[in-house]
């Protein structure tokens, strides 16, 4: 195994955030391996209420993975994982129901019920925690697609909508129940620049309008840097650099600077 | 011979896992059905999926079941002279067999196939783990529903099975074998017992709570794709049938005791 160096960024300057305030999300020493591969080697990242932090790193480094440790859908070898306050990390399947409606999540697809309309996607979690008012439903849907600017889109099923169209259902599906936190996993990916950059809007507009706290994981620099109040680089199962935008543009790092220009012949290993 | 029993052994334990997690998922399921609310209309949906699309099936396995059982036991009890008692070969080998393990094996190809390949789908397209994600039990949501669908649509289905099975084989007797309608409804009824009935009915009940979990556990743990999917659904079909044939001695031996044959 390599060891990561330690961060010049990290150790040098001060954190971002006070160490006294509370945070949203806490992650320590968090290990996990796939099979024989080891994914993440002892993450630990703090997340504070309001803020929104970018974690990027390499595609197949374990950003994914780590996103859905968050929210208790992969459980880790080793470590904590505290959400308000509450380690999530051995409780079952409907003790994490209540932590789960704290926290949303954008699948990377999307992941909507392919056979229900946008609409029904949408109202899905309304319905589950037992509304049953038709217009009630009606109005809190067209407010969602209002905000994600697809008006009129109620009626048409998964299939028929653009990838771009997709993750914004499965966002609004993610927020209607107005979640404390919400993670994204690669909401850009595979999207054309301007359809990237209205979900980056998105993102800081659901930020600014219901303070949500955002955790965005991403390989677009653009996206990162576009939405982020700070970002972490995962690499080799570390968080290897925990700074804001500006500390890791100017950072020397032979690694980040790697990274940033999107240099593969590995000058900086 | 190290390398032997590893060989053996590798299967053996692979294969006491899958049934840990079918009585795991069962326990789940039957945990959720008590202490849950039930999702009417997903329950309603499931029931038009398992019973009223499985229609068709059913009335056509039955009638020609029925038809080609009548004709094939008046071939050999004929020479006998035994043509009336087809009737009452034909009804009990329907209630107390061939309903239930033909309706059975159907069941298993069409409604779980479907159910494993959907759940599957979910699975590799991360619906799964949106349901979760929105605080949703993928146990209360997907399983639930169609175990409930299952145990109340098998019986009923084998009962219309047998149903449309004597019915068939009653038309073949008396308009292509000419056989005595009278001594044929006669000696069906004498020995036709509710005990037949009721075993057919229990075993229908029984077989779909087997197909019904191994089809759900095949589909929550699909891996790989769409490959992994169409692995999922043979190994749902294949798993399902083989566990309704071997399942079907074990009941019907448990019956004779119950009632044991030779008995009236």
């Amino acid at each position: 195994m390599i060891e990561a160096p330690p961060s010049p960024k990290m150790s040098a300057e001060p954190p971002l955030v006070s160490d006294d305030s509370s945070p949203m999300i806490a992650v320590r020493a968090l290990q996990k391996k796939i099979g024989q591969q080891e994914i993440l080697r002892g993450v630990d990242l703090k997340i504070t209420s309001g803020e929104t932090l970018a974690i990027i790193g390499r595609s197949g480094g374990g950003k994914s993975v780590l996103l859905k440790h968050m929210v208790g859908l992969m459980e880790p070898d080793s470590g904590e994982i505290w959400i308000q306050g509450q380690n999530i990390i051995g409780m079952n399947e409907r003790q994490l129901g209540a932590i789960r409606k704290k926290v949303g999540i954008l699948f990377q697809g999307g992941a909507l019920f392919d056979s229900m309309t946008v609409e029904d996607n949408i109202a899905f979690p309304l319905r589950e925690a037992g509304e049953r008012d038709r217009k009630v439903l009606r109005s809190k849907v067209s407010e969602m697609l209002e905000v994600m600017e697809m008006e009129g889109e109620e009626d048409k099923m998964p299939e028929s909508l653009s990838g771009g169209m997709k993750k914004r259902v499965g966002l609004a599906r993610a927020i209607i129940r107005r979640p404390s936190c919400v993670l994204y996993d690669e909401p850009t990916a595979g999207l054309d620049p301007v359809v990237a950059d209205s979900i980056n809007r998105l993102i800081r507009r659901l930020q600014q309008r219901f303070g949500m706290t955002s955790v965005v994981v991403t390989h677009d620099m653009k996206s990162a840097f576009d939405v982020a109040d700070r970002i972490a680089y995962l690499h080799e199962g570390r968080i290897y650099f925990n700074g804001t935008a500006n500390q890791l543009q100017q950072s020397s790092d032979p690694l980040i600077q790697d990274f940033l220009l999107g240099r593969s012949d590995g000058r900086g290993d | 011979m190290v390398r032997f029993f590893s060989a053996l052994g590798a299967p053996l334990i692979a294969f006491v896992q899958y049934l840990g997690e079918l009585v795991l998922l069962a326990a789940d399921t039957f945990r959720s059905i008590f202490t849950r609310k039930l999702r009417w209309k997903l329950f309603l949906n499931q029931i038009v999926e398992v019973g009223l699309l499985s229609q068709l099936v059913v009335i056509i396995t039955g009638a020609f079941t029925g038809a080609v059982f009548s004709a094939q036991t008046f071939f050999q009890f004929n020479k006998l002279g035994m043509g009336s008692a087809v009737g009452a070969v034909v009804s009990v080998s329907l209630c107390r067999e061939l309903a239930p393990v033909l309706t059975a094996l159907m069941v298993a190809g069409r409604v779980g196939a479907a159910m494993s390949a959907e759940i599957g789908t979910m699975k590799v397209t991360e619906q799964i783990d949106a349901l979760r994600a929105l605080a949703v039990y993928p146990v209360d949501y997907l399983v639930v529903p169609r175990v409930l669908a299952m145990m109340v649509s098998m019986p009923l289905l084998v009962a219309e099975c047998i149903a449309v099975g004597i019915a068939a084989g009653y038309l073949v007797a008396i308009f292509i074998l000419d056989i005595n309608g009278t001594y044929y409804m006669a000696n069906m009824v004498r020995w036709t017992r509710s005990r037949d009935i009721i075993m057919g009915l229990s075993k229908a009940f029984c077989f779909g709570i087997l197909i019904v979990f191994i089809s759900c556990q095949k589909g929550l743990t699909t891996r790989e794709g769409a490959v992994g999917v169409g692995r999922a659904t043979t190994e749902a079909v294949v798993n399902a049938s083989l566990a309704v044939l071997v399942c079907n001695f074990f009941l019907t031996m448990m019956f004779n005791i119950i009632y044991p044959a030779g008995y009236q």
